[in-house]
Parts: structure tokens; C-alpha cells; sequence
């Protein structure tokens, strides 16, 4: 045993280091979701640096009646919208609000949904039993409406604009977590981890939720999506994003009028909501299938 | 060594088991009043058709599942007095093998973080070279090659996978080791090597095994003493030998007369065949269990509550009309 010539060979290849270098190793092989990684990269890198490339207040905010709706030209790539500002500006600026909303409500949606449906799930029981009635409550009133019903309670504002579409999403990722989460539950190596003396939270951390992580990566970029759509949804009847700030889903629902004549004021911000999306999508699938070593090749 | 006293002592004693579950229908009676023991470094069968309670007799025993009365004496100390901490800590000599070598390892694991998980867990080793170094030596133990230490389970084949699982059993150096058929899953070219694995490493380990099955061939080869099973209750128990020449038991003997003999004359050999299915048991009816498929029946094997009884030395026998 003390002699063992490949001694620095195993530490090398078995530290935790090597596994993230084999998920990220497996993940390149999947060429979409590195397409899906730089489009994403490049709209994180427009949001971060809105500032270098347009002025906020002046193109993004400040009307301009002289150049109302033009077509993209030379001095406004993307046009100018109905009150003359440029939507190139907007576009960039908007993009902060609406990705950030997009990951932020997500993010913690999935946070709180993933702990109480891991908990529902492992513990089961009476805490189960309340937990998802309480979820249902949430879930038998659409989305959107809940969603006004909190805003228009707390006032509006961007915080509570976040706050009630973050839970309006908290039933659905409980119900997704819980549910794999059962199906794992059930497996003997959860067993097995238990014979051995881990702990419940090593046990749902390290062996029940990689194993229930596919359906909830998925489930979590088809989220953002929905996210920056219900935002819009919400900016567009007064409850969301004040104007005059720019907002994706809320510049797409105020062009709705001039979509006829003007196509490239809903064209485009719609157009940036279906890349973005796409691409988290990409990025999503890859994902999923690089942290499953059965599907390794 | 150990003291002479604490080898006479049996290291695992379970004493008037019962697991009950709630069902919608009545109360399901997996295990029903079993007592057992078994001493050190020797191997106690558990024999009985599916649905007996076997399994959840041995979940019941490492604590796996809480039973609804009853104890469990672990050298001589209620397990099931223990607190959460304790109890963790007293997992290191009490261990599991799982049926199914497909489902009992994660599957996003490798070879070596499974092997090591117990010993990361109850912080065996201080430092991570001494772990690497106990992984290393149960693969050798347990005869898997080192090359496999980076794999996944489902690269590997059914022996293989459950060698995995016996080292994982393995790492912490137990006393005691459940085997909830362990080689069932496995063709029977790899279940020899399985059974041989586990006979050496118990020679070699002093090991003690309670080993549940329903193939009475593979028990026949591997137990000192079997029980066994039929709906909850032990209907007869005793030494391996014992058994196999002398069944008492009407189920017994439909049991061991139910082995396939690789042998042209037997064919001719008149074979016993149970009639009818399994009594439900949800609420069971006192008597006799058996009763109902029993050919010796008579109505007084149903009048009152059976025991064990002891026929002969070491040779117990729940049965009104035999025992």
C-alpha cells in the first residue's frame, strides 16, 4: 500500500477540481450550448456596459419631438421610437432591467421553491401535506393576476414588481423539486447514504438533488422567459416598470399602435427577448446534459 | 482479542420485532413478534417468499426503519435507545448490502467518492491521503481493479456494481452486515464469485452477516443457521445443516422440496407444490398462518396465538401439529 507508484497521478485526477474540468469538458462538446454561452456572454456584456455606449438620459429618457419614429439609420441603428428617443439606447439600457429581472426573480424563486420542495419531498408528512396545499392556494390563481393583486397591495414599484412575480413562481418550482425529488427519495442509495450515517441535509444535498437537477435547470431558463414576460405584462397595465424607463416586455406592449406602420419598434425588442431567451435555453439543455455522467461520450 | 464473555454473548439479538404498517385496510403486519440472534462471526439465513417481511426485517434491524415494538440488542445495548448522534456513530459497525447493485449506488457519483462517502462522512481519516488510501484498499479487498476508481456505476457490470456496494459496506471496518439478497440481481456465474467474496471476507474480517434470500440454494451454501420467514412470523429456525436434513415446518418442507435438482431422475421425484396464494396480511387472523395452504390442516391450527417452540436442541418450530 505505501508504495504506490501513481500516488500523485490520483490526487491530481480525483480532487473535486478534475470533476468541474470534466462537466465543463463535457459541455463543450455540445456545440449549441457554447453558441447558446457567447450569445449570452454578449448580452451580459452589452447590460454591464449600457453606460460606454449610450447615454442613459439623454438618448435612453429625454424626448425628442423632432425625430419621432424613424426608421434605423445611420444616426439611431435601431430607429427612434414615438417619442423620438433612440431605441438603440433603450434597448441597452432595458436590457439591465430585463435580464436582471429575468435572473434575479429566477434565482430566488428557485431558491425558496427548490428548498421547500426538496423539504416536502425528503420529510414528507404533515409539513408536506401544508406546504402544498398552501402552494395550490398559490397556484389555482393565475400568474398574472396574483401578481397584480400584490403589486397593487404593496404599491408600484420595481422591489414589489419583483416580489410578486417571484412569488407568483415559488408553486411551480416547489412542485417540480418535490416531485423529482420523490421519484429520487425512493432509489436505495438514498438508502444507502442514510446506512452509512450522512446526515438528511448531506444526503438531500449531495445525493437526492444531482439527481433531481435535469427537470429543474429546465425548468429554471423556461422561468426567465416567463419572468420578463409577466414583467411586461405587468409594466404594460401600470404595475411594473415606471415609464419613461426602458424595459423590453414594456417597450414591446407600448409600440403595439405603430406595429403597422413601424415594424422595427416591436421587431426588435421583441427579436432581443427571443435570443435571450434561446440562448438561456442552450445554455440550460448543455447543462443538463453535462452534469449527467450516463450520458458522457 | 475480544474477552471470552463478549464472544459467548450473540452480537445482534432481536427481540419480539414488530413493524406494522398503516395501510388504508387494516394494519399490514410485516414483521411479526420475531426474535432472533445472531453470534459473532457466523451467518444467519432468512428465507421466505417475497412479501414476507424479509427486507423489512432487516431495515428493521440496522434502524433503517423505526419498528413498532420491540428491541435490538447491538453487543448487548438497545439500538433503539439511542439518539440521532449515537446512532449515527454506531452506523460504522452496522452496515448494509442492497439488492439491487443498480439502484443502490448514485449514479452521479464515481467509484472512489462512493467507497469514500462513509468514511468522508463519519470523519474516519483526518486527511485526505489516508482516505485515497482506504478507497484503494477496499477495491483491492473486494477485487476491483484500480482503473475503475474513476468510473461511474453505469459503466460497470452487475458484479462489479455490487462489489462497489460491498466495499462501500466494507470501508468502515462493521461487525455486522445485512444482506438483502445480495447476489439475486446477479447471473449465476457472478453469484458464486459474490457468495466466495463474502465467505472469504467474513473468514478473513470475522464478519457477522444476516443474509436474506429467497434462493434456498444460495443459503443452503452460506448461513449457519436459517430462519425461516412466512407472513411476518419465523416458523421454524435452525441450525443450516439441521434444516435442510430434518424440516419440521409443512412449509419447510414445501420449501426445500421446491429446490431444483439438476439430476434426469429427478423427475420422477414426487414434488410438493403449495396450493393457493399467500394469506393477506392485513389484519391476520390468529393461528396458524399457514393454515389455509397447509395439506395437514385441521380446524384447532386455528383456535390460538402459536410459539416457537424448541423440537430439538437449537431446532425451533412454530406448528401446533409438529412442534
Amino acid at each position: 500500500m505505501s508504495e504506490r507508484p501513481n500516488k500523485s497521478v490520483f490526487d491530481k485526477k480525483y480532487s473535486k477540481k478534475s470533476q468541474k474540468k470534466e462537466i465543463w469538458r463535457r459541455m463543450k462538446k455540445n456545440k449549441l450550448s457554447i453558441i447558446g454561452l457567447v450569445i449570452f456572454c454578449i448580452l451580459v456584456i452589452i447590460a454591464l456596459s449600457a453606460d460606454f455606449i449610450a447615454d442613459y438620459e439623454e438618448l435612453a429618457i429625454k424626448q425628442h419631438g423632432d425625430i419621432r419614429l424613424q426608421k434605423p439609420s445611420k444616426e439611431h441603428i435601431f430607429g427612434t421610437d414615438q417619442y423620438g428617443r433612440d431605441l438603440l439606447a433603450r434597448m441597452v439600457h432595458g436590457s439591465r432591467i430585463s435580464l436582471g429581472l429575468g435572473f434575479f426573480t429566477t434565482g430566488i424563486s428557485l431558491a425558496i421553491g427548490g428548498f421547500l420542495g426538496a423539504m416536502t419531498g425528503y420529510y414528507g408528512g404533515i409539513f408536506d401535506e401544508i406546504v402544498m396545499r398552501l402552494m395550490d392556494i398559490l397556484l389555482s390563481i393565475p400568474a398574472l393576476l396574483l401578481a397584480i393583486a400584490i403589486v397593487s397591495a404593496l404599491g408600484p414599484n420595481m422591489i414589489n414588481l419583483l416580489i410578486a412575480i417571484t412569488i407568483s413562481q415559488i408553486p411551480g418550482f416547489t412542485r417540480i423539486v418535490r416531485s423529482t425529488v420523490l421519484t429520487v427519495v425512493g432509489e436505495d442509495y438514498i438508502e444507502a447514504a442514510r446506512a452509512c450515517g450522512s446526515k438528511d441535509f448531506r444526503i438531500i444535498t449531495n445525493d437526492v438533488l444531482p439527481n433531481a437537477i435535469g427537470p429543474i435547470i429546465v425548468q429554471g431558463t423556461m422561468s426567465v422567459a416567463k419572468m420578463i414576460l409577466l414583467a411586461a405584462g405587468l409594466s404594460f397595465i401600470g404595475l411594473g416598470i415606471q415609464p419613461p424607463q426602458p424595459e423590453w416586455g414594456y417597450m414591446l406592449s407600448e409600440a403595439r399602435e405603430y406595429m403597422r406602420d413601424y415594424p422595427h419598434l416591436v421587431l426588435i425588442p421583441g427579436i432581443a427577448i427571443a435570443i435571450s431567451v434561446f440562448s438561456i435555453n442552450l445554455i440550460g439543455d448543455g447543462l443538463r446534459d453535462a452534469l449527467d455522467p450516463r450520458l458522457r461520450n | 482479542m475480544k474477552k471470552t464473555d463478549d464472544n459467548e454473548r450473540p452480537l445482534v439479538e432481536i427481540i419480539d420485532i414488530k413493524k406494522y404498517f398503516k395501510t388504508p385496510f387494516g394494519l399490514l403486519h410485516a414483521v411479526d413478534n420475531i426474535s432472533l440472534s445472531i453470534s459473532r462471526g457466523k451467518t444467519l439465513g432468512i428465507v421466505g417468499e417475497s412479501g414476507c417481511g424479509k427486507s423489512t426485517l432487516g431495515r428493521v434491524v440496522l434502524r433503517l426503519i423505526p419498528p413498532t415494538d420491540g428491541k435490538i440488542l447491538f453487543n448487548g445495548e438497545n439500538i433503539l435507545d439511542y439518539d440521532k448522534k449515537k446512532m449515527r456513530l454506531m452506523r460504522q459497525k452496522m452496515q448494509m448490502i442492497f439488492q439491487d447493485p443498480y439502484s443502490s449506488l448514485n449514479p452521479r457519483k464515481t467509484v472512489y467518492e462512493i467507497i469514500a462517502e462513509p468514511l468522508v462522512v463519519n470523519c474516519i481519516f483526518d486527511s485526505k491521503r489516508k482516505i485515497n488510501e482506504r478507497v484503494l484498499f477496499m477495491m483491492e479487498t473486494v477485487g476491483l481493479a484500480e482503473r475503475f476508481i474513476n468510473t461511474y456505476p453505469h459503466e460497470l457490470d452487475g458484479g462489479r456494481r455490487q462489489r462497489i456496494g460491498l466495499a462501500r459496506a466494507l470501508s468502515m471496518n462493521p461487525q455486522f452486515i445485512v444482506c438483502d439478497e445480495p447476489v439475486s440481481a446477479l447471473d449465476v456465474s457472478i453469484q458464486a464469485q459474490i457468495l466466495n467474496l463474502l465467505m472469504d471476507l467474513q473468514d478473513s474480517l470475522g464478519l457477522t452477516y444476516m443474509f436474506i434470500t429467497h434462493d434456498l440454494s444460495v443459503v443452503k451454501h452460506i448461513s449457519d443457521e436459517i430462519a425461516v420467514l412466512y407472513i411476518g412470523q419465523c416458523v421454524e429456525r435452525a441450525p443450516s445443516r439441521e434444516l435442510f436434513q430434518n424440516p419440521i415446518h409443512p412449509y419447510t418442507k414445501i420449501l426445500l422440496s421446491s429446490i431444483p435438482v439438476p439430476s434426469l431422475k429427478s423427475r420422477s421425484i414426487q414434488r410438493e407444490v403449495v396450493k393457493g396464494e399467500v394469506t393477506d396480511p392485513i389484519n391476520p387472523k390468529p393461528g396458524c398462518r399457514f393454515a389455509p395452504r397447509c395439506k395437514y390442516y385441521k380446524p384447532e391450527c386455528l383456535s390460538e396465538e402459536l410459539e416457537l417452540k424448541e423440537v430439538k436442541p437449537n431446532h425451533y418450530v412454530m406448528c401446533r401439529l409438529f412442534g
